[in-house]
């Protein structure tokens, strides 16, 4: 039993740590999320340099041989800075679909730019019918002579509007819910026949509607075997999912901890609030959900990943945590602050945004708690 | 970072397990298994057992009879136990005065009270709260006044857990008035229950039973060697001693038991009513406690991690109790509601001391549930009420 990191993981959290304490302070961070742009290309390039982007990648695909523990620690960091860029899209989710089943050629093309900062890719998941079930997919690729044709609505396509490379799953058999018939594609978004709507979301991110009409694919940019890739797509998303409940973690951690220090400061009725008892053990009730989440976030961290069932099932334990826990967190540490806490001026707003967000990102408290039931052994 | 046994440890897990195959007595299993209330005799008889084996005092010292075991060795013998659904070790001798004997007692008082405790020959009760002081503990009235080489004790101890069964008392007791703050004035006092002017009251409580007790002192000599420590810094000792019962009533291991339990229940339909097999709103909110427990089960190994690399178990451990014992009632709630009607039939002697047979009514020991949950409303009471925990974690955790 050893709940300790190796040295060179605690560097790689002194790096990001030190970056968002003297490079990504809140005012530039509201700067970028205001801007024309949906992130910052030179915070980005320096993610590329510390080989963030290298990771979770083998060596043999460019990569530095990371695991989810080096994801959470960078993941954390990103939550508690609040950072816009798009480690998420890129990395994890188009990252994980590649490294999983990209052949050599496809990993040259596309996986070796992504880690150098080349291009921007970002992974379809959903679509306007879908909620959260990914083998909801109404999207179909019909294979004609050598290429496909490919018709369907992408909602909620994070990092949609910079990515060079957007993976799509579509039916190419099967009825609407199958799991069985979905076919991953990777697409360029200069192609003819898709319609491109960008927004921005709530939490200072944003993503895009996709309308695709008659786009012809070539067959190399199949990515694993026909029919058979929701296996990898569920895979990934729950890997994505682990990554988000750090980002959680990281938000909710930093919502206590403002909200604990605020309440040592602001005085009231001549004295600083925090001497309330009332206050006091509300804060102790989000000390625990924190450290309860932590716990939950290790737990699935080490839980062996060869057991598929068991995985999945920590993943969905974890991410109910994280969206009642969360989303508890976020309200009180709002509420702590008064009217403060709904000033868009403060951090804490846009604290509880983000966590908001990611509540609902690949799947809310029931959706989850239903998957865990699902899981479990019968 | 992993949460594997060494060898070593799958080692002794395994010699664990089979002691408790082999060693825990089959009519205390089945009374255990059916919810039938023990006998003082087979807490003793199974607590002998564990000293047999060398393994009563846990926690202690291999210089006083103790294990000497690791942090990692506690937890795998806590979860073993659990898992055997063996009774509980009575915590008053073995858990709370022992550790303060041996800690602050001096060398006659260890050679005179620790053998009789690891071997489980007397037993120990707890004089801490007061019918005028619970949660404000420090502000206890009992008295001990020296006269020649005694004291003198008055006044009256509550919610004496067991206190009919036991032989002595270990007692917080005012030693001096005139103090600046009241934590300082306390003494740490023990008792022999047979003293003139030592007398028990039986508490009957919530779920009908003969549990907990009033015990009243009135011009109690007591030899002044029955002091621990120094006088007036009982409160001191006192507080160590809640830290070791807080990180125990967690009860992580049991409540996963009892979950595995609810959830062979609910899959098997001898024992329960058909309905509740397809009960999406019962099962999530037994998917929802599992993973609070799972949770907390890594917060305890978090906190096992810190202490066997050197740190003390500190205020974290009133994290634990809090959370420990909102899941064990949460449990105690689940298994009431899945009985259903069956929960309110209130037979209190199921257990035929002749026959030995057992009569519950309705499907496995549903008619116990509600006695449990009535009765385990105390678990966020005792040890200091969860509501004093949470000012112990804001104080000392949170700095405010």
């Amino acid at each position: 039993m050893d709940f300790s990191i190796t040295e060179e993981q605690s560097a790689l959290k002194d790096v990001i740590s030190r970056f968002i304490d003297n490079e990504y302070d809140f005012e530039r961070r509201m700067k970028i999320a205001d801007g024309d742009d949906a992130f910052n290309r030179e915070v980005w390039n320096f993610f590329v340099e510390q080989g963030f982007t290298a990771i979770p990648f083998s060596e043999q695909d460019g990569g530095l041989d990371g695991g989810n523990i080096e994801i959470m620690l960078i993941m954390k960091e990103i939550g508690r800075g609040l950072v816009l860029e798009p480690f998420l899209e890129n990395i994890v989710l188009a990252g994980g679909i590649l490294k999983r089943l990209g052949t050599v050629e496809q990993k040259e093309r596309w996986l070796s730019e992504i880690i150098n900062g080349e291009i921007q890719a970002t992974v379809a998941f959903t679509e306007p019918q879908s909620r959260f079930n990914l083998n909801d997919i109404a999207t179909t690729a019909k294979k004609q002579n050598n290429q496909f044709i490919l018709n369907g609505k992408k909602s909620f396509v994070l990092n949609g509007a910079d990515a060079d490379l957007i993976i799509i799953p579509a039916r190419t058999s099967g009825s609407q819910s199958d799991t069985h018939g979905i076919t991953l594609f990777g697409i360029s978004k200069l192609n003819d026949g898709v319609i491109f709507n960008t927004y921005k979301t709530v939490d200072g991110h944003s993503a895009t509607e996709i309308s695709i009409t008659n786009l012809e694919i070539a067959a190399d940019c199949v990515i694993g075997n026909v029919d058979e890739g929701y296996e990898c797509l569920e895979e990934t998303i729950d890997e994505a999912t682990l990554a988000i409940c750090a980002e959680a973690i990281g938000i909710m951690r930093s919502l206590h901890d403002k909200t604990v220090e605020y309440s040592k400061n602001r005085v009231q009725f001549g004295i600083p609030i925090g001497g309330f008892q009332a206050l006091q053990h509300r804060m102790v009730d989000n000390l625990m959900a924190c450290e309860q989440s932590e716990s939950l976030l290790l737990w699935a961290i080490m839980t062996d990943p060869k057991n598929k069932r068991k995985s999945k099932k920590a993943i969905s334990g974890l991410k109910y945590q994280i969206g009642t826990a969360g989303k508890h967190v976020g309200q009180e540490a709002v509420q702590l602050h008064g009217g403060m806490g709904i000033s868009w001026e403060l951090d804490i707003a846009h604290l509880f945004k983000r966590l908001s967000a990611l509540e609902i990102l690949f799947g809310n408290a029931d959706f989850h708690l239903q998957r865990f039931i699902n899981l479990s052994e019968s | 970072m992993h949460t594997n046994f060494t060898p070593e440890e799958q080692n002794f897990e395994q010699e664990v397990q089979a002691f408790f195959k082999d060693k825990y007595p089959n009519d205390i299993k089945r009374k255990q298994d059916h919810a039938v209330p023990l006998m003082k005799e087979d807490f003793i008889r199974w607590q002998k057992v564990l000293f047999a084996q060398g393994w009563a005092a846990i926690n202690w010292p291999v210089e006083y009879g103790g294990t000497g075991w690791s942090t990692v060795q506690k937890y795998i013998f806590a979860n073993e136990m659990a898992k055997a659904n063996a009774p509980a070790i009575v915590p008053f001798g073995l858990g709370m005065v022992g550790p303060v004997i041996y800690t602050y007692g001096n060398e006659e008082q260890k050679q005179r009270f620790l053998p009789d405790i690891a071997a489980s020959n007397v037993w120990w009760c707890q004089g801490y709260s007061e019918p005028g002081s619970g949660s404000d503990l420090a502000s206890l009235k009992t008295r001990a006044d020296r006269d020649g080489n005694e004291y003198i004790l008055n006044g009256t101890k509550t919610w004496t857990t067991l206190g009919q069964m036991a032989d002595w008392i270990f007692c917080l007791v005012r030693t001096s008035s005139d103090v600046a703050r009241k934590q300082e004035g306390i003494s740490f006092i023990l008792v022999d229950m047979k003293t003139p002017g030592v007398s028990v009251r039986p508490i009957i409580t919530i779920e009908g039973d003969h549990e907990v007790n009033e015990v009243h002192f009135e011009d109690v000599r007591v030899p002044l060697n029955n002091l621990i420590g120094e006088e007036g810094k009982g409160w001191t000792y006192g507080k160590v001693l809640l830290q070791h019962e807080r990180t125990s009533i967690a009860g992580v291991a049991r409540s996963e038991y009892r979950l595995n339990r609810l959830k062979d229940k609910i899959k098997n339909a001898n024992m329960t009513q058909p309905s509740l097999q397809n009960d999406s709103n019962f099962l999530r909110k037994i998917a929802a406690l599992e993973i609070e427990l799972k949770a907390l089960e890594y917060t305890e190994l978090r906190t096992l991690a810190a202490v066997s690399v050197g740190k003390a178990p500190g205020p974290e451990s009133s994290l634990l109790k809090i959370r420990g014992t909102e899941i064990q009632q949460c449990l105690d709630e689940l298994f009431m509601e899945a009985a259903g009607y069956f929960s309110l039939p209130y037979v209190p002697n199921q257990y035929s001391l002749e026959s030995k047979e057992i009569n519950h009514v309705g499907f496995g020991s549903d008619s116990v549930s509600s006695l449990q949950y009535f009765n385990n409303r105390k678990a966020s009471i005792y040890g200091g009420s969860n509501e004093i925990q949470k000012n112990i974690i804001a104080k000392h955790v949170l700095g405010l």
